[in-house]
This record gives structure tokens, C-alpha cells and sequence, in this order.
């Protein structure tokens, strides 16, 4: 399936781009996490502690486990700091 | 029940006025402003980063959440987003309800929900460094106090 997946924050700055479209098979968020931490060096950091990361699927806030059957778009970014 | 996201500044007092006016039975209207604050004495600018698709939608549930939780009559949000400067005003709640206490309560929980629920990132700039604000602990903290808290 065709994915959009976001970045923001120093994810973002990490990673080294705001936006992509992948083809993936994962079937969670963990999975997909898993091929994006193997593909280059700047995933690699962004990723290395995945409990300084948030994930929104679908534009709702979602979890490691989250399933991506049918969805269009993962999110991810750092804890949030509005207000 | 209002959630804006807007870079562009916004006038404090007509959007207070406005919000009164539209509730009639309210006794009490509580308002919170958040300012760029400058604790080091050197920074430039305060940047806000949000989720453009996601934003407006979690102000909305948070602001329904508060409204269903203390009765309020209305709630307003204003968030901004950008580049802006210590002093300037990055975002306001207001509440509106009978009595202030549930007025005071709905203006809170907003405040710590949108404080780690709302997709907003700030970075702070100075000329030497530049940082993206670490949430706290004590964040979270708040919101499992609100849900431990019994139903009124």
C-alpha cells in the first residue's frame, strides 16, 4: 500500500525531509518503523529511542502497535509542546 | 464553540468581546493568554511547528471534552503558529459557564491538554543555539490527575 508519512519537529530535522510517499507492506506502526530504521543513517537517529516519539495515524494520535490496514498517512514527532 | 490556527496575530480584547457576546447565560468567562517568554534574556525567536491536517481537529475534541466535562457553555481557542517574539501572544482559551469555578476548571484542563494533546512544537532560537522545547514530565502528570479526578 502507498502510505504519506510526515515528520515534524527535530524528527524532521533528523530524518532530513517533512514528507514522503512509501510503499509498504507493514501491517503497524512498529513495522513500519522497523524498514524506516534500516533504510538510511538520518531514520536511524530520528528512531534510535522510540519512547521520544509520538505517532498519529490517520491524523489521530496512535501507538506502536497501531494497525495500518487502510490507512493513508502516519505522522511522527516529537512529544507535543503547545499552549 | 471556536478553534482557530493562524499565524497572524489576533486582538485579545475583540475576540473576548465576541465570545461574550455569543453567551447569554453565562455568569463567568475565564480567559488564559500564553506570551513568548524570554527566560534566558537572549532569545531571538520563539518558532511553532504544527500539523496542519491534524491541528484544528484535536482542538476541536479537546475543547468538546472540556465542554462536556464542566458544563461550559462555550469555549473559544486561539493557537498561533510561526515565527514570533518574546512578548508576543502565542495563544488563548476562553470559558464561559454559570459559575466560575467550572469556568476556572474548563480554562485548566484545556490549558493541559492542549499543553501535550494539541500538534504543536516549539523551537527556541538564539543567536549562539538553537533548542526545540523538551515536554516535562509534570505534562503528562497533569492529565492523569484530570482522569483520575471523579465525574462532577
Amino acid at each position: 500500500m502507498k502510505l504519506n508519512i510526515l515528520y515534524f519537529a527535530w524528527v524532521r530535522e533528523r530524518v532530513g525531509h517533512s514528507q514522503e510517499t512509501v510503499e509498504t507492506d507493514a501491517a503497524t506502526v512498529a513495522d513500519l518503523v522497523v524498514e524506516l530504521l534500516q533504510r538510511d543513517e538520518g531514520c536511524a537517529a530520528a528512531f534510535a529511542d522510540m519512547s521520544a516519539i509520538c505517532v498519529a495515524v490517520d491524523q489521530e494520535l496512535g501507538e506502536l502497535t497501531t494497525h495500518l490496514k487502510d490507512s493513508y498517512e502516519v505522522a511522527f514527532f516529537p512529544p507535543m509542546t503547545g499552549g | 464553540m471556536v478553534a482557530r490556527v493562524q499565524e497572524a496575530a489576533f486582538d485579545f480584547s475583540a475576540e473576548v468581546n465576541t465570545f461574550q457576546a455569543k453567551v447569554k447565560s453565562a455568569g463567568a468567562l475565564v480567559t488564559f493568554t500564553g506570551i513568548v517568554r524570554d527566560d534566558s534574556g537572549s532569545l531571538d525567536h520563539m518558532f511553532i511547528e504544527h500539523y496542519p491536517a491534524m491541528t484544528e481537529a484535536a482542538l476541536q475534541k479537546i475543547e468538546t471534552q472540556a465542554i462536556a466535562k464542566f458544563g461550559l457553555e462555550d469555549a473559544l481557542v486561539i493557537h498561533r503558529y510561526g515565527m514570533l517574539t518574546p512578548g508576543e501572544t502565542i495563544m488563548m482559551v476562553a470559558t464561559a459557564a454559570r459559575h466560575r469555578k467550572d469556568a476556572f476548571a474548563g480554562a485548566d484542563y484545556l490549558m493541559d491538554y492542549l499543553k501535550s494533546r494539541a500538534p504543536f512544537w516549539k523551537k527556541e532560537i538564539s543567536k549562539d543555539h538553537t533548542e526545540w522545547v523538551q515536554s516535562k514530565a509534570t505534562d503528562e502528570a497533569a492529565l492523569a490527575a484530570w482522569s483520575r479526578e471523579p465525574e462532577a
